[in-house]
C-alpha cells in the first residue's frame, strides 16, 4: 500500500511537470506560417555554410556586403574544414566550405545521400615560411622544397648545415639548432604545406605523408592554431615555423624565399599566389592542388579553398540564392581580398569556376544561366 | 568526530526516505530532487555509452595495445594513447609537487596563523584566482611565464642539473616543466580554499586543549589541526589533482604538443584533454574521430580511477581515527 502511495505522488509530480512544461511551450503563440505570401518569403531566403577557418574573415565581409545589396542572410560557421566536409555530408548547412579536397571515401559517402558535390574556388591562400634568426631579415634567406623537408623530418638539424649554408652563401647562420615548430591543431595550412613537401620529397611523401595533421618527427614544438605558431616562432630564438601569409604579414615576420618548380626565388606575396593558378591546366573539377605550381612567378606552397555545394538543390528559392551569391563571389566579392590579404582568384579559375556554378541544378533545371 | 559534513546530510536524508511521516509537500520535494538525482545518473550513463559507440571503430581495430602503442599517425590510420596518458599523469604529477606545499602552507597560514584583517583580503584573492578563465592563464603562460621558463630556469636546471635525464635536450621553455607549473597555479587556489574551510572546521576546543598542555603554535597545528582534517586535505588534493587531469586550454597552449614519450621535462608533450581540443575539429574518417573519442574515454577512466583511490583513503583514514580514538 504504502509503496503505492509512493507511486501515485511519482506520477502525479511528473503529470504536473508535464502541465507546466507545456504550458511554457511555444504552443500557444504559434501561428500559421504565411504561405500565402510567397513573395516575403523569398525576400527573406537565408542561407547557412560552415567549414574552414581560413577564408572565415574574408567569407564574413563578403556575407556582410551582399547582405547590405540583396537583403540576403547569410550565416557561416567556421568550425574547420574537417567540419565543413562533415556537415555537408550530413545535409546540415546549405553550403560547406574546405581548403582540402574531399578523399575519395568522403566523396563516395556524401553521394550516397546528396548526389554530387562541386568545388567552387573562391580564393587561395599561401603559406609562408618564417623564422627567427637574428640578424636575418625577411626575404634573406632562401630554402628549396627538398631542404624544408629534410628541416621538418630532422635530417637537417643546424642552422649552419652545409645544404642551408650552400643556398644562402651570403648569410652568417648561427651554428644553433633549428626548434622547429608546426600546427598542433588539425588544419587546412598543414594540408597546404604537407602537400607540398610530399610533391617536391620522395622521402617526405613514404615517411609521413599529407593531411591536417600527420606524424611529425618527435621534438618538433606544437603550436594551437596559426597564432600559436607566429608566437612561439617570435619567441623560440633559432626556430622556424610555417603560418599562413595573412599571419606572417599581420605580425611582420620575416620569410624564406623558396625555389619554385622553374628554379626562381620567390617570397611570398598575393601576386606570387594569384600566379600559381595562372598559365597551368585547370581540371573542369577544380579539385586541383596548387602546390609546386609551373608558373615561373609563382610562391610553390599555394592552395586553393573551396566552398562545396551540392550539385543538385532540392529548394529552389535557396538553390537559387546560393548561386546568385557564388557568382557575386567570385566576381564582384574578389574586389575585397586585397585588403584582408586574400588573393584574387586568377581569370581561368574564375571561368571554371563559373560553369561549376552554372551546373547547379534544380529538379533536373539550371537554376542560373549566362 | 566527523571532520566532513557529508556524512550527517546523507544520514538525515535516509531517516526521511525510510518514512519519517511529514506532509505531501515533503514527499512531493523528495520524489522531486530523487528525480533531480537520477537524472544526474541517467546523463553520466549516457555519456558513457555515447563515448563508447563512438569509440568502436578504433576499439575494435587496435584492442588494448591502443593503450599500449606510441603512434599518432592519421596519414596511416594508426592511433595510440601511451603518449598522451604519460603527458597526462606527468604534468599532473610535477603541478602536485608544486602547489600542494604552497597550498597547504597557505591554508595554515589564513586559518591559524594570520590576524583577521588578512585573513579576509587574502582569501578572496585566491578565490579570485580560481576564478580566472584557462585561457587567460594560457596565454599569460605563452608571454611570460615561458620565457621566464625558458632561459632563467631551464638554463640553470641545464646547466647545474643537466646530468639527471630529467633536466636534459634543448630549453625550448614549452613543455613538461612549462604545463606542470601552469596547472600547480590553477590548481593552488582550489586546494588552498578547501584545506582553509577544512581546518577552519577544526574545533577551537582542539587547539586549546593543546595549549592547555603547554604546545606552542607549530605544535599545535602539526599534532592537532592537520592530523584532524587529513581526509579533508586529502579530499582537497584530490579536488585539485581532478582539475589538472582534465585541464585543456592552458595546457595546450604551453606544453609544446608533440607526441612523444621522453623522461625530459624540457621536452615538448602532449596530454589527452590537449590532443583531444587540438584535433577533434579537422579530424575525419571513422578511426580517426574513434581513437580521439577512446582517448575520452581513457581520461574519463583516469579521473574514475584516481577518484576511487581518494575515496578509499578517505574512508581508510577516517576509520583509523574512528578506531584509534
Amino acid at each position: 500500500m504504502h509503496s503505492i502511495k509512493k507511486w501515485f505522488v511519482v506520477l502525479a509530480a511528473l503529470v504536473l511537470a508535464a502541465a507546466v512544461l507545456a504550458s511554457c511551450g511555444p504552443a500557444a503563440p504559434t501561428t500559421t506560417p504565411s504561405a500565402n505570401q510567397p513573395s516575403t518569403l523569398a525576400k527573406s531566403v537565408n542561407l547557412t555554410g560552415a567549414g574552414a577557418t581560413f577564408p572565415a574573415p574574408l567569407y564574413t565581409k563578403w556575407f556582410d556586403e551582399y547582405n547590405k545589396l540583396t537583403g540576403v542572410k547569410i550565416n557561416y560557421q567556421p568550425i574547420g574544414s574537417g567540419g565543413g566536409i562533415s556537415q555537408i555530408t550530413e545535409g546540415t548547412v546549405d553550403f560547406g566550405a574546405s581548403d582540402g579536397i574531399m578523399s575519395d571515401n568522403q566523396t563516395a559517402i556524401a553521394e550516397v545521400k546528396h548526389g554530387h558535390i562541386l568545388h567552387i574556388p573562391m580564393t587561395s591562400g599561401a603559406v609562408a615560411i618564417v623564422y627567427n634568426l637574428a640578424g636575418i631579415g625577411s626575404g634573406q634567406l632562401k630554402l628549396t622544397g627538398d631542404v624544408l623537408a629534410n628541416i621538418y623530418l630532422k635530417k637537417i638539424i643546424k642552422w649552419n648545415d652545409p645544404a642551408i649554408a650552400a643556398l644562402n652563401p651570403d648569410l652568417k647562420l648561427p651554428d644553433a639548432a633549428i626548434a622547429v615548430v608546426h600546427r598542433s591543431d588539425g588544419s587546412g595550412t598543414t594540408y597546404i604545406f604537407t602537400n607540398y613537401l610530399s610533391r617536391v620529397s620522395p622521402n617526405w611523401s613514404s615517411q609521413i605523408g599529407n593531411a591536417t595533421a600527420v606524424k611529425w618527427p618527435s621534438d618538433s614544438i606544437g603550436g594551437q592554431g596559426s597564432a600559436g605558431v607566429a608566437g612561439q616562432v617570435q619567441q623560440v630564438p633559432n626556430s622556424m615555423g610555417y603560418v599562413e601569409l595573412a599571419y606572417a604579414v599581420q605580425n611582420k615576420m620575416p620569410w624564406a624565399k623558396l625555389k619554385n618548380a622553374a628554379g626562381n626565388y620567390i617570397e611570398p606575396s598575393l601576386a606570387a599566389t594569384t600566379s600559381a593558378a595562372i598559365g597551368v591546366s585547370l581540371p573542369d573539377d577544380m579539385k586541383l592542388m596548387l602546390t609546386n605550381s609551373s608558373n615561373p612567378d609563382a610562391y610553390p606552397i599555394v592552395g586553393f579553398t573551396w566552398i562545396l555545394a551540392y550539385a543538385n538543390q532540392t529548394d529552389k528559392a535557396k538553390g537559387e540564392a546560393l548561386v546568385k551569391m557564388l557568382w557575386w563571389a567570385i566576381h564582384d566579392g574578389q574586389q575585397y581580398n586585397q585588403a584582408l590579404t586574400y588573393a584574387s582568384l586568377a581569370p581561368g579559375a574564375v571561368t571554371k569556376a563559373e560553369n561549376e556554378i552554372l551546373s547547379i541544378k534544380y529538379q533536373g533545371q539550371p537554376l542560373m544561366t549566362r | 568526530m566527523k571532520c566532513s559534513d557529508s556524512a550527517t546530510t546523507s544520514s538525515i536524508a535516509v531517516k526521511d526516505w525510510s518514512g519519517r511521516r511529514g506532509r505531501l509537500g515533503d514527499k512531493i520535494f523528495l520524489y522531486l530532487t530523487f528525480i533531480f538525482a537520477l537524472i544526474i545518473v541517467v546523463i553520466l550513463v549516457a555519456l558513457l555509452i555515447v563515448l563508447n559507440v563512438d569509440a568502436m571503430p578504433a576499439i575494435q581495430k587496435f584492442g588494448t595495445s591502443f593503450l599500449t602503442s606510441m603512434d599518432w599517425d592519421p596519414v596511416q590510420e594508426l592511433f595510440g594513447a601511451l603518449p598522451a596518458i604519460y603527458g597526462t599523469l606527468l604534468s599532473s604529477i610535477i603541478a602536485l609537487i608544486i602547489a600542494v606545499p604552497i597550498s597547504i602552507g597557505s591554508a595554515v597560514f589564513l586559518s591559524e596563523l594570520a590576524p583577521a584583517w588578512i585573513r579576509e583580503p587574502a582569501s578572496f584573492l585566491i578565490e579570485m584566482l580560481a576564478a580566472i578563465p584557462s585561457v587567460i592563464i594560457g596565454l599569460w603562460g605563452i608571454f611570460v611565464l615561458v620565457p621566464f621558463i625558458r632561459s632563467p630556469i631551464e638554463g640553470w636546471l641545464g646547466s647545474h642539473l643537466g646530468f639527471l635525464p630529467l633536466f636534459q635536450g634543448p630549453p625550448f621553455g614549452l613543455g613538461f616543466l612549462a604545463a606542470g607549473i601552469i596547472l600547480a597555479i590553477m590548481v593552488i587556489p582550489i586546494i588552498t580554499a578547501v584545506s582553509r574551510d577544512v581546518m577552519r572546521a577544526v574545533p577551537i576546543t582542539q587547539r586549546e586543549a593543546m595549549y592547555a598542555l603547554g604546545a606552542t603554535r607549530w605544535e599545535t597545528i602539526y599534532r592537532t589541526v592537520l592530523p584532524y582534517c587529513r581526509s579533508g586535505l586529502v579530499g582537497a588534493i584530490i579536488l585539485g589533482l581532478g582539475r589538472a587531469l582534465g585541464e585543456t586550454m592552458a595546457v595546450t597552449m604551453v606544453i609544446g604538443n608533440s607526441y612523444a614519450l621522453t623522461s625530459s621535462l624540457f621536452s615538448p608533450g602532449v596530454t589527452i584533454a590537449s590532443k583531444i581540443a587540438s584535433e577533434f575539429s579537422e579530424a575525419s574518417g571513422d578511426l580517426y574521430i574513434g581513437s580521439l573519442v577512446e582517448l575520452a574515454l581513457v581520461l574519463f577512466g583516469i579521473t574514475l580511477l584516481v577518484n576511487i583511490i581518494a575515496r578509499l583513503m578517505v574512508w581508510r583514514m577516517v576509520s583509523v581515527r574512528n578506531t584509534g580514538e
